[in-house]
């Protein structure tokens, strides 16, 4: 998503283009020769299938606020439920799809594109999920609030990555802690939605076929499903939002101007779109959001400080929701 | 899967371009776009030449530029930080309309653009005259790793079966009176993802053993022989970037 999701061609100089390329081309490779045991089973299909969830999933379309929607990126998903060498793979797959198949993201950037997008995403968020679950109990519960910070963190990153290439190979000269700022403000909001939907997603897989997520092995299955228990699951909302918080500000105190600018116009452009549901997978490569940066620019504005606090109710309502059932439509209406 | 497997963004035409070989489009295609991504955003020759040279083959290609303009909306997100450029970039200030602009951003907005402008008119030129599955045969008689291909060639062919099931939910959801518009309604959408992800998955597994039924071993046999290109489509589709390199030389003449 944003300025780290499918640069155009020439975005960044050719040495980055070129360099991005090598280190994504060679934890391809790895990735490739990793996941030879499971692939010289012949299962091919069976990747290709998953390859295609994900394109679909980065499709649909999530609410945030009345009018405002976002969707998955799904790198740290994919390595949470498939491993981190087949979750890159897949993703890696997705992403030059999308670039040589849809047009969308420059051929020239398949570089950055694939491992901002992927390989930042799948062996960042595997690698904290690894470690998240090492602190978290071996529960489903504990493996899903593992797959948020896990998503959380790839979302991070995957700005961090984009952010010290824009250092070393800059298109246009744009102070370096402008772009951090705006990046990493913007993206520790949109990770936050990110985690939300990642956890969601693999507590619905760990219900049904807890074999099928890569991320769960050794969970304690009798532990029942996933119940991410209020307390928990709030303060894990306050933590990250306190750090979003105290994190924007500090960036936001240095340099006011960059922040503003870039978070609110190029931040949110792509995120906002008519409403959440619309059917056509292709809406996004066809002419869907083009008229709309206008709303987004007036929503954006408002967005940052709300998506914090809705954020924070989201997770609280979330817990309620799964309490009381499919209950959920009693939500107030704007 | 049946009907409906004509790609969104393929345009159904006899022309010269659309019987070029795949894999001769993708090499003229990525060199066309090396030669802009690479040019110095000073050299506006360059970018002239080349954008002459796209539109000519947009016309041989004939493929109406009201199809090709509004899905460039791709690289929107990216013209308006370009438009954003003159106002956060360092250096010295030019006065436009009484704004003060900087330099720099002015051009580094210009050059961000042109580039995204032309690399994605020449990436959506290739798609909208080759075919999917082509595209992904191009590649791999260009060497490109053939796990990677098939796993890519399984994806675009189960994708509108997957995206189907993504639009059955919506669906149960819409006629069941559910419309989640605010944050705190993420919940079933989440689980119908993971639902997804489960169906998927054991589609996947369905698919495989259907194709180990009937002796898969791994590798997709190749119904039609492979011709090689020939000089001719090789000169045809060169004729693209070569032109744009002469533009490039011609910028290095004019602009120094």
């Amino acid at each position: 998503m944003l300025l780290a999701m499918h640069a155009p061609d020439g975005f960044l100089t050719a040495p980055t283009a070129i360099a991005t390329g090598v280190l994504s081309a060679g934890a391809m490779a790895a990735a490739i020769r990793a996941s030879r045991p499971e692939l010289d089973d012949d299962r091919i299909p069976l990747a290709g299938v998953t390859a295609a969830f994900v394109f679909a999933a980065q499709m649909v379309n999530f609410p945030v606020a009345a009018g405002t929607t976002g969707h998955l990126m799904g790198g740290a998903l994919a390595a949470v439920l498939l491993g981190p060498s087949l979750g890159l793979l897949v993703v890696a797959v997705v992403v030059i799809v999308q670039a040589i198949g849809f047009a969308d993201g420059g051929l020239t950037a398949l570089g950055y594109n694939v491992f901002n997008m992927a390989v930042v995403t799948a062996l960042g968020g595997w690698a904290v999920f690894r470690g998240a679950r090492r602190l978290l109990p071996a529960t489903p519960t504990g493996v899903t609030l593992g797959a948020f910070v896990a998503a959380v963190a790839s979302v991070v990153l995957s700005a961090l990555a984009f952010s010290l290439q824009w250092l070393f190979g800059a298109s246009a000269a744009v102070p370096f802690d402008t772009v951090l700022t705006a990046m990493l403000g913007v993206h520790t909001l949109i990770g936050l939605g990110e985690g939300l939907i990642t956890a969601g997603v693999v507590a619905a897989v760990l219900a049904v076929r807890p074999d099928l997520v890569r991320g769960a092995d050794g969970i304690d299955r009798a532990a029942g499903p996933a119940r991410l228990p209020r307390a928990r699951f709030v303060l894990a909302g306050v933590v990250a939002s306190l750090i979003v918080a105290v994190g924007v500000a500090q960036f936001a105190v240095d340099n006011p101007d960059g922040l503003e600018r870039v978070a609110e116009d190029t931040g949110f452009s792509e995120v906002a779109e008519d409403h959440a549901l619309g059917s056509s997978i292709f809406a996004d490569y066809a002419t869907a959001g083009v008229g709309d940066e206008t709303v987004s620019l007036a929503i954006a504005g408002a967005a940052g400080t709300l998506v914090t606090l809705a954020l924070g109710t989201g997770l609280l309502l979330l817990v309620r929701d799964r309490r009381r059932g499919s209950d959920a439509s009693t939500a107030p209406t704007a | 899967m049946g009907a409906g497997h004509t790609h969104p963004l393929y345009v159904h035409e006899h022309s010269p371009v659309h019987h070029l070989p795949a894999h001769v489009k993708l090499v003229a295609t990525f060199t066309f776009t090396v030669v802009v991504a690479t040019a110095p955003r000073e050299h506006v020759v360059t970018f002239v030449v080349a954008a002459l040279t796209l539109l000519a083959a947009i016309r041989v290609a004939r493929v109406r530029l009201r199809f090709l303009l509004p899905r460039l909306a791709v690289v929107t997100p990216f013209l308006i930080g370009a438009l954003l450029l003159p106002f956060v970039a360092s250096g010295p200030r030019v006065d436009v309309l009484g704004i003060p602009l900087a330099e720099e951003g002015l051009w580094g907005g210009f050059g961000i653009a042109v580039r995204a402008v032309l690399g994605a008119t020449a990436s959506l030129l290739l798609v909208a005259t080759t075919e999917v599955p082509d595209l992904l045969r191009g590649l791999e008689r260009l060497r490109a790793p053939r796990l990677l291909t098939q796993i890519a060639a399984f994806m675009v062919r189960y994708l509108e079966v997957i995206v189907g099931e993504v639009s059955r939910q919506r669906r149960a959801m819409t006629a069941r009176g559910y419309d989640p518009r605010w944050l705190w309604q993420l919940r079933p959408l989440t689980a119908g993802l993971g639902v997804l992800f489960v169906r998927s998955y054991e589609r996947g597994e369905r698919v495989h053993a259907a194709m180990r039924a009937r002796g898969f071993d791994g590798t997709m046999p190749v119904l039609t022989e492979e011709r090689p290109a020939g000089v001719r489509a090789w000169r045809l589709a060169l004729v693209l970037p070569a032109l744009a390199g002469l533009g490039r030389i011609a910028g290095l003449l004019v602009h120094g």
